[in-house]
């Protein structure tokens, strides 16, 4: 499997923000939401490879990293996924179309979607871990005939929380695409799946010995997920998780994100299990 | 059409994987194929548990009641999954529902049977404790994943 590579383009100083507006705003679920961003200045590229970040700044409250979630060949919109948590994602939860914010980007390593062609793929998500995922998706439809079984498992917190649900509607139309959703609390009407996501690893439709795994969702997650994708017989130099840090500066200065030897803006988000797999289970870390 | 016979379903499942033949077929004797409709129940909680299933086809949801909030779902379970290990644990009494949500097709073993055997056969009682508690190990990690709420608010 290839090594990941990161490509940040920067027209600018990377640390200077270019002005976007928000053309749409959408509530995902309750407290999840996507903002579909346009750059003011019309020439600007945007082009992001699956996986990537941008780091977007609410002006006069602060600046965040978040995970591009649109389609990496879609240079007509530029979506980011998140959850209204934190101070910054409250306040960028109540923008309004017309309103501006400063994106720097896009940084980061990314899913190695061309390098697993050829493969069956296996993508394993839960909760918002399905925004930075999605893109790798997209990527994949594109150019379908170049994979073999592709499978998406989902684990979301309870059947209101899903992301995306009619995409993951039409998805699951797909003849040749396998979506195994399910839920850690159910409702009364659910008729899905309950249980953790890392439960339909065991009969999810692949060959282990040919599979590439993408993963991402909380770390706990991933950690139960690699040992499950592990021990369905998965090498892990074909296992990727996507690690989330507190970052600031995105290229590797201020340190903030440091992850043993490496920086998880710079080196990562993306990693391949073999690089990171000793300091998930290092606490100290 | 071809129908697998009891035997060979278990030959070819993981959780009987590397059993003396002997063994197999002893187990294959103590089974029995049924079909529930999507609503029908596979086990009542509170209810002798004189039997295990193996999932064939279908879902099976592992339900708790609450007064006032209708059933809950703590698990649902799917072709090739194991379902029961009340049989071989006192008070064999099945601890939770276990309701079809669509068509299943399992096969029921005979507790009652089997128990006695692993009384009399140590050996045989020491194999089926091994691969009901991994079965039980694997489903309580499960559950104490479900705990954390690995995908609430961080605040």
């Amino acid at each position: 499997m290839a090594r990941l590579t990161n490509s940040p383009r920067f027209a600018l100083d990377p640390m200077l923000p270019q002005r976007f507006v928000v053309e749409r705003l959408w509530r995902e679920t309750a407290d999840t939401f996507t903002v579909k961003l346009e750059p003011v200045d019309k020439t600007a590229d945007f082009a992001f490879a699956p996986g990537q970040f941008n780091m977007l700044y609410v002006f006069g409250v602060g600046e965040i990293p978040i995970s591009i979630s649109g389609d990496p060949a879609d240079n007509t919109a530029l979506l980011h996924t998140t959850r209204a948590v934190g101070t910054v994602t409250k306040a960028m939860s109540r923008l309004k179309p017309g309103d501006m914010l400063g994106l720097r980007g896009p940084f980061g390593s990314n899913w190695p979607v061309l390098e697993a062609g050829g493969h069956d793929i296996v993508l394993v998500t839960g909760g918002i871990g399905l925004a930075p995922l999605r893109p790798a998706l997209y990527a994949i439809l594109a150019q379908r005939e170049k994979y073999g079984k592709v499978v998406l498992l989902y684990g979301a917190r309870t059947p209101e929380d899903i992301l995306y649900k009619k995409e993951l509607a039409r998805w699951r139309a797909h003849f040749d695409l396998e979506v195994h959703v399910t839920v850690d609390r159910a409702t009364e009407s659910w008729r899905g799946n309950v249980g953790v996501a890392t439960t339909l690893i065991r009969r999810a439709p692949f060959d282990p010995q040919d599979a590439v795994a993408m993963i991402c969702g909380p770390e706990v997650m991933m950690r139960f997920t690699t040992q499950e994708l592990l021990r369905r017989g998965v090498d892990s130099s074909r296992i990727f998780v996507s690690l989330e840090r507190n970052m600031k500066c995105a290229i590797g200065f201020c340190g903030h994100c440091q992850f043993g030897p490496q920086f998880v803006c710079k080196d990562g988000p993306v990693f391949a299990l073999k690089r990171v797999e000793k300091l998930l289970n290092t606490w100290e870390v | 059409m071809y129908k697998q016979t009891i035997d060979e379903l278990l030959v070819r499942h993981s959780f009987f994987a590397g059993l003396d033949p002997r063994v197999i077929e002893l187990i294959a004797g103590c089974g029995l194929n049924e079909k529930f409709s999507a609503a029908g129940y596979l086990a009542r909680e509170g209810q002798e548990a004189d039997k295990f299933y193996l999932i064939r086809h279908g879902t099976v949801a592992l339900e708790l009641r609450a007064p006032g909030q209708g059933p809950l779902t703590i698990e649902t379970l799917q072709e090739g999954d194991i379902l029961g290990w009340s049989w071989l644990f006192s008070p064999h009494r099945w601890q939770f529902d276990a309701k079809a949500l669509t068509l299943v097709r399992a096969t029921a073993f005979d507790g009652v049977c089997l128990r006695e055997k692993c009384e009399e056969d140590h050996d045989l009682g020491y194999e089926f404790m091994k691969r009901f508690a991994g079965i039980m190990i694997a489903r309580l990690q499960a559950t104490r994943l479900q705990l954390l709420d690995l995908y609430g608010t961080a605040d």
